[in-house]
């Protein structure tokens, strides 16, 4: 019989439900099957032109359908999907009457090109200015452009799907989005205000200003050919993230109230820590302390020390900064043990699903566990020599995995980290 | 169920910083000042046919002293920012390196403020002619400015934040229009209430000199034309006129403010928040009541400071629910500073703080009676605000005893 507080006396937050989507494919079978096959979901663009683009893949999710479509509507559809999947396999509350609140990892949400370029159509003359457009705006025409433009829109129509209580929060910390996510549902649990809560992560938004945006930052890779090849972490040929789509959702609930309905008990969030860098808006202070705080105040946050940690699902975007700023702080904070933990990027194949990442590769870590198998970083053919950990390069790897470090870290100084485990500690 | 309420046992979160630039000024005096002369400042003109309270110019050198930085934010990023330095000036935590390390920051925003020249510039090629595969491609590989995208970014207030006042411990972003400046503040109050955190940076801030925000809501035709009005008559000219603002605060444990010997404006006892579904009359009206229903009790001298829009039916809706609280009297920020979407909330709670500070509740400024006189020091005020779309907040405000 496990204690269902933690050694700090707070609730044993477990996850009851989990739902997956990401390039490579809808749910947790479907995922994993191609996850630990090394596949990947990268692909050349189909969905807009890419002419006059340097970086022309993604990893897109086209198997999902929306009209009319924009980035924000297949978020939603996605968010949509893999809280079903979630729920029916948490098995929790009644059809739409989730018994706790939602917190949703969303990018930010704007009017998007097809919308804007309707509108200039709309004018109806060859020149005209920002004030023609606006003036064309009103009288209802688009009055669901407003409805689906609104930041809170996602989080409301899954609120009301799913019957989730209280208001909810609609939340961005970047690439670290996913990961705050989940640490506010289990804020809330710790803390005592609900029994349950719902945590969804979805990222949509691969279209043509999304892609310039981050072309223009640099931090895309353009090695477009092959596109399965692009994504390369901790390679020493590695040239920037790959842009991708996915979403996540996980039931989280307290030990005692999963127990005491019979809930299959699926992982432990055993951890979260997050700490700001207020170095630069996109760089990472080049002493990476927030990055170690991060990883020590998860650590502390779970009550473990770095040697029972026997996995890293790493952030690994694969942009030259970010993979050798990993192992720095790695290296910091759990020494040599660094070097001998295995450690893994699923954005190798998946790509980086942004808003989403947190949540996706918290879910695949807790895959890892339940099926003892750590996932394989792919394009894992030219090591870089000052990355030195313990790549799980190419292929999968059979392996006694107890608990899991997940980081993330983001744009705006953003570094969030999990600790999941099997059995509650 | 996820109300947060300071609970017995849990910690007393006191108010211990306040930070406005608005339309009525910068800082606490002027504001203040403001509102007792009943002094409006809005732009008929600027935006005509639409109305909107520009922003009182401030010197941003004095808060975000780089020029560097300054180029890196858009509008609602330097007016939050700056904010943001006011509220740590006035908690008297600004350059407090041990404080600020471990700060916790929870910040309601929105984003996406767009380069009209490039928009524009794209669509009227377009109208043209312009219909190669790849021209919207290749216009906004040449024509973006690299750094606007940080500009818009929901989290990078915070980030800006984070980077010109030092801030170093934990960085949320709340985003979701009016409700998302309820969610901050319910969150920090709960992680404070419950120990999990000892202080944070609360607020918002919004540009509503944006054309490009006016398209938007005026897509659902939200948008105030031609003639200022105050919110409450505004019954047969319904509207909103955006407004430019930041208003953040110092949300503190009584015992973390103690031990700094900081004084607070007032405590924050409770923050709710719900998500009404609106379909029929009265369902956003049953929400405030319920929410009303959660906070604690109300046995001292009550006021009411309430984020309402002018935009309808929410409005009207509003006004039966404090009908039925008419012993309240109520204030109406939009009426005084227009509308500034997320950061109305944050802006609530800092003019309920104010005012218990000085002991007085500013006056009322309105032709159709739902504002009254208050005699006497208010020592409880209750904060509302009820999205124009969506989302219901509720905080109260106390005098710390």
């Amino acid at each position: 019989m496990t204690a269902p507080r933690d050694k700090f006396g707070r609730p044993v937050v477990v996850v009851t439900g989990m739902g997956i989507m990401t390039s490579l494919g809808a749910g947790k079978a479907d995922n994993w099957a191609k996850l630990v096959a090394g596949e990947s979901g990268i692909r050349t663009i189909t969905r807009f032109p890419v002419e006059g683009l340097k970086t022309t893949m993604a990893g897109t999710v086209d198997f999902v359908s929306v009209d009319p479509f924009s980035s924000t509507a297949l978020s939603e559809r996605m968010a949509e999907l893999v809280t079903q999947e979630a729920l029916e396999q948490a098995g929790i509350g009644a059809k739409a009457d989730f018994p706790g609140p939602l917190f949703l990892a969303v990018a930010p949400v704007e009017v998007e090109w097809p919308q804007r370029r309707e509108l200039g159509r709309a004018v109806g003359t060859q020149d005209f200015n920002y004030d023609d457009l606006l003036r064309i705006s009103g009288g209802g025409k688009y009055s669901a452009y407003h409805h689906r433009f609104m930041f809170g829109s996602v989080a409301a129509h899954l609120a009301e799907t799913f019957g989730t209580k209280g208001s909810p929060i609609s939340l961005s910390t970047a690439c670290a989005s996913g990961a705050t996510s989940i640490q506010l549902g289990v804020e809330a649990i710790r803390r005592g205000e609900t029994d349950a809560a719902l945590c969804v992560a979805t990222d949509g938004t691969v279209n043509p200003e999304a892609l310039v945006r981050f072309s223009l930052l640099s931090a895309l890779s353009t090695q477009n050919d092959p596109p399965q090849a692009a994504s390369r972490p901790f390679s020493k040929n590695r040239d920037g993230f790959v842009m991708a789509e996915g979403a996540g959702a996980l039931v989280l609930e307290s030990y005692e109230a999963a127990t005491a309905r019979g809930a299959k008990i699926l992982g432990v969030i055993a951890g979260c820590g997050e700490l700001t860098d207020s170095f630069h808006r996109t760089r990472s202070s080049p002493d990476g302390k927030p990055i170690i705080g991060c990883m020590n105040k998860t650590l502390a946050d779970a009550g473990m020390t770095p040697d029972q940690i026997d996995h890293i699902n790493a952030h690994g975007t694969a942009t030259p900064e970010n993979d050798k700023m990993e192992f720095n702080t790695t290296s910091a904070v759990f020494g040599d043990l660094a070097q001998k933990i295995p450690v893994t990027s699923n954005k190798s194949m998946v790509g980086h699903t942004i808003s989403a990442a947190g949540a996706v590769e918290a879910i695949f870590s807790l895959l890892t566990l339940e099926h003892q198998r750590i996932p394989p970083t792919i394009n894992y053919e030219t090591p870089d020599p000052t990355i030195l950990f313990d790549v799980v390069g190419n292929k999968a790897r059979d392996a006694r995995v107890t608990a899991v470090m997940s980081n993330s870290f983001g744009f705006g100084g953003q570094n969030a980290s999990l600790i999941l485990t099997r059995e509650p500690a | 169920m996820t109300d947060t309420a300071s609970k017995p046992g849990q910690t007393e979160v006191w108010i211990t910083g306040i930070g406005l630039a608005t339309s009525l000024g910068e800082g606490l005096d002027a504001n203040w000042a403001a509102l007792q002369e009943k002094r409006i400042n809005v732009d008929e003109k600027g935006f005509a046919p639409y109305v909107v309270h520009p922003l009182m110019p401030v010197t941003f050198d004095s808060q975000i002293p780089k020029k560097g930085d300054q180029r890196q934010m858009e509008a609602w990023q330097r007016i939050g920012t700056y904010a943001a330095g006011l509220a740590l000036d006035s908690a008297g935590i600004k350059g407090n390196k041990d404080i600020l390390s471990k700060i916790d920051m929870v910040v309601a925003a929105g984003g996406g403020e767009r380069d009209l020249n490039v928009d524009t510039g794209v669509l009227t090629a377009e109208a043209k002619g312009a219909n190669a595969p790849g021209f919207l491609n290749e216009r906004l590989m040449s024509d973006l400015r690299p750094t606007l995208f940080l500009a818009q970014l929901s989290n990078l207030l915070a980030g800006n934040i984070a980077i010109v006042h030092g801030l170093g411990g934990t960085s949320r972003t709340f985003m979701g229009e009016e409700v998302a400046g309820a969610d901050a503040a319910r969150i920090a109050l709960a992680r404070i209430a419950s120990g999990e955190s000892d202080i944070a940076l609360v607020g918002g801030s919004h540009n509503g000199e944006r054309k490009d925000l006016l398209v938007l809501y005026e897509f659902g035709d939200f948008n105030l034309r031609d003639k200022f009005a105050p919110v409450w008559a505004r019954k047969d000219h319904a509207g909103f006129a955006l407004g430019s603002a930041g208003a953040f605060l110092v949300l503190e444990s009584k015992a973390h403010a103690e031990a700094r010997g900081a004084k607070p404006y007032a405590k924050l006892s409770s923050v709710v928040a719900d998500l009404a579904r609106r379909k029929q009359p009265g369902d956003m009206a049953a929400t405030l009541e319920k929410l009303w229903a959660k906070l604690p009790k109300r046995e001292g001298k009550g006021a009411i400071i309430t984020g309402a829009t002018g935009a309808e039916p929410a409005t009207s809706e509003e006004r039966g629910f404090l009908k039925g609280h008419a012993d309240f009297p109520v204030r109406s920020t939009g009426t005084m500073f227009g509308h500034t979407m997320e950061t109305q909330f944050p802006l609530g709670i800092a003019l309920a703080a104010l005012s218990i500070s000085r002991g007085a509740l500013f006056p009322p400024n309105d032709s159709t009676g739902t504002e009254i006189e208050m005699q006497g020091a208010p020592t409880q005020i209750v904060v509302v605000g009820a999205g124009h779309w969506r989302g219901e907040g509720m905080a109260l405000v106390e005098a710390v005893s």
